[in-house]
């Protein structure tokens, strides 16, 4: 049978590197930025010039050393305590990193459970999860996690809590309607022709194919985790008074906005960038991850 | 001697359409069946009723399905799942889509003989690699660690008939294995089904509706036709005597090597219409009587 004999086509040299090359600048720049926040989280205690709590009430409102009045012991100048504002920029992302990876990989867990149970199950499942995210998503998700966290009480459980109870219902939808899709695939139907049961049909065949869709929803889950926890620490029902957190930031500097501008506008940056960031990596990362190449 | 497949006075019905109109049929222990029909006749439907894999808005209003005379319908989820994949395999229709695309060959391989034969994974792995070479696949190793779509489709559909005559199945159910695939290789997957047919002493019932095709490899045959069975026989008597009228027009409608393509005819429009009368009305007819 020799004649018949065929021959596998070359395979790429390298999957890793092919995959990142598909990645493109998205990856690159949304690693990098990623990985600065993360980074500023972990090394705070090393990075700060100051203490982000010590005040200095002679040296308050100062603005950013290249402005006039500048100081350059504060770099980026103070609030309207003296404390240094970039280092209570760099202790705010220990709070906002917290708060995204563990939020939104729990919010993920339950919407993925829940997704695959009602896209595989159907019926009266079905029909009962995704009503229920109906009726989960008609109310305004920020007034929603306000109200659980007032009522569960402030600091960073409740804000986790709220988060995860507000926003399992995007990874529910997705996924869900992400399943059924795939489960009308052959290759979900030759998984069950080899005998197969649900649960190993989805978590081995199924699952796999969601990763990609489930990084880009994570990233931008992260994101959102880390708005909404800007949102209730403006608002006051965040974590405790004395931890630095961006929203708590732009509530004090809003006070002040007209005198010093600068006090508001740092943590905003700081918040887009990190956003944008966890955006960018989210979408790189599910380009680089698809097996099936695109040309 | 008990058939590996029985099919009998099987009614299924899409809703409120009867797809399938008490079809009957026996697949013998090693015997080819051709199942033939036009799309639409309710082939593919029979072959997934027996496998359990009908889609979710289809049932079964009655009849029975043994497999090596077990009624497959009653039996529990867990022992028909034991039989899937190990005893009762599947060549499905599209290689393109029929594999997972995000595993690699070597792991789906892996899968299915992990599930049926308690391997470990490196045993599994070697076990594929051999399966492989059974289908004339070259540098089997390299080709485990593939994804599905870095090979050719044609090395796809071996893969996928590797995998289902992996654990020496009984019956194998081919739904149209070789109507994706261009006719050169289309010879070469028959080839390659026939001799594992035979090294493994499988039946197999061969979903097809190219009439060239059950010339080749089936030795018996059964035509379907809007979900009824119009006639069945010895592959080598029903080309030579059609006795249904519409065998007898699809063959005049199928192309050969040896006539002139002028002589094709294609099936007559008035005999498709008396027959989806005819079975529209047994339909009727049933729904009137009595239960």
């Amino acid at each position: 049978m020799a004649d018949i004999a065929v021959r596998a086509m070359a395979a790429p040299p390298s999957r890793l590197l092919a995959g990142v090359r598909r990645g493109g600048a998205r990856l690159w720049v949304g690693a990098a930025l990623t990985a600065i926040l993360v980074l500023a989280a972990l090394l705070a205690p090393i990075l700060a010039p100051h203490n982000p709590l010590e005040q200095d009430l002679l040296s308050a409102q100062l603005p950013p050393m290249w402005m006039h009045g500048g100081d350059g012991a504060y770099i980026l100048g103070t609030d309207s305590l003296g404390r240094c504002v970039l280092s209570r920029l760099i202790y705010s992302a220990q709070t906002a990193v917290i708060v995204a990876l563990i939020a939104a990989s729990l919010a993920a867990l339950i919407g993925v459970s829940l997704g695959l149970f009602a896209g595989s199950f159907g019926g009266w499942v079905d029909q009962f999860i995704s009503r229920l995210i109906d009726v989960w998503m008609a109310f305004p998700p920020v007034l929603l996690s306000i109200v659980l966290a007032a009522v569960i009480g402030a600091g960073l459980t409740s804000v986790i809590v709220a988060i995860v109870v507000v926003d399992w219902t995007r990874f529910a939808r997705v996924v869900r309607a992400e399943t059924m899709v795939q489960l009308t695939r052959d290759y979900a139907a030759a998984a069950r022709a080899i005998g197969l049961n649900r649960s190993k049909v989805l978590r081995l065949e199924i699952l796999p194919n969601l990763v990609p869709l489930l990084v880009t929803l994570l990233a931008v889950e992260m994101g959102i985790a880390i708005l909404v926890e800007v949102i209730l620490s403006f608002v006051g029902i965040s974590v405790a008074g004395d931890t630095p957190t961006w929203g708590s930031m732009i509530a004090e500097g809003r006070q002040i906005v007209y005198q010093a501008p600068w006090i508001m506008a740092l943590p905003i940056g700081c918040i887009i960038v990190s956003v944008i960031g966890l955006n960018l990596l989210g979408d790189g990362l599910r380009l680089a991850l698809d097996p099936v190449q695109r040309s | 001697m008990t058939a590996a497949l029985t099919v009998d006075n099987l009614r299924i019905a899409i809703g409120d359409t009867i797809v399938l109109r008490g079809a009957s049929l026996e697949v013998q222990p090693g015997e080819v069946r051709g199942l033939v029909g036009e799309s639409g006749a309710g082939k593919s439907m029979l072959g997934r009723a027996a496998l359990g894999l009908l889609p979710s808005n289809a049932s079964i209003v009655s009849g029975r399905i043994a497999f090596e005379g077990r009624d497959l319908l009653k039996m529990s989820e867990g022992e028909r799942r034991s039989e899937l994949g190990r005893r009762i395999a599947l060549i499905p229709q599209d290689p393109m889509t029929s594999l997972n695309p995000v595993k690699r060959v070597g792991a789906q391989i892996g899968r299915l003989l992990r599930h049926h034969l308690d391997l470990s994974k490196r045993a599994a792995l070697e076990r594929a690699a051999e399966l492989l070479t059974e289908v004339a696949i070259r540098e089997p190793e390299r080709v485990l660690s593939l994804y599905p779509h870095e090979i050719s489709g044609g090395m796809r559909q071996r893969v996928l008939i590797a995998m289902a005559f992996a654990c020496n199945p009984s019956l194998v159910i081919a739904d149209e294995p070789t109507t994706a695939l261009d006719v050169t290789v289309q010879r070469q997957v028959l080839q390659l089904v026939e001799r594992l047919r035979q090294r493994h002493g499988s039946a197999v019932l061969f979903i097809t509706h190219d009439l060239g095709v059950v010339a080749k490899i089936c030795r018996s045959m059964t035509v379907l036709h809007a979900g009824r069975v119009l006639e069945e026989g010895e592959t080598a008597e029903v080309l030579a005597h059609p006795r249904h009228a519409y065998t007898r027009a699809l063959l005049a409608a199928t192309p050969r090597a040896d006539r002139p393509a002028e002589t094709l005819r294609p099936v007559p429009p008035a005999l498709i219409d008396q027959l989806w009368s005819d079975a529209r009305r047994l339909d009727w007819l049933d729904v009137a009587r009595p239960a």
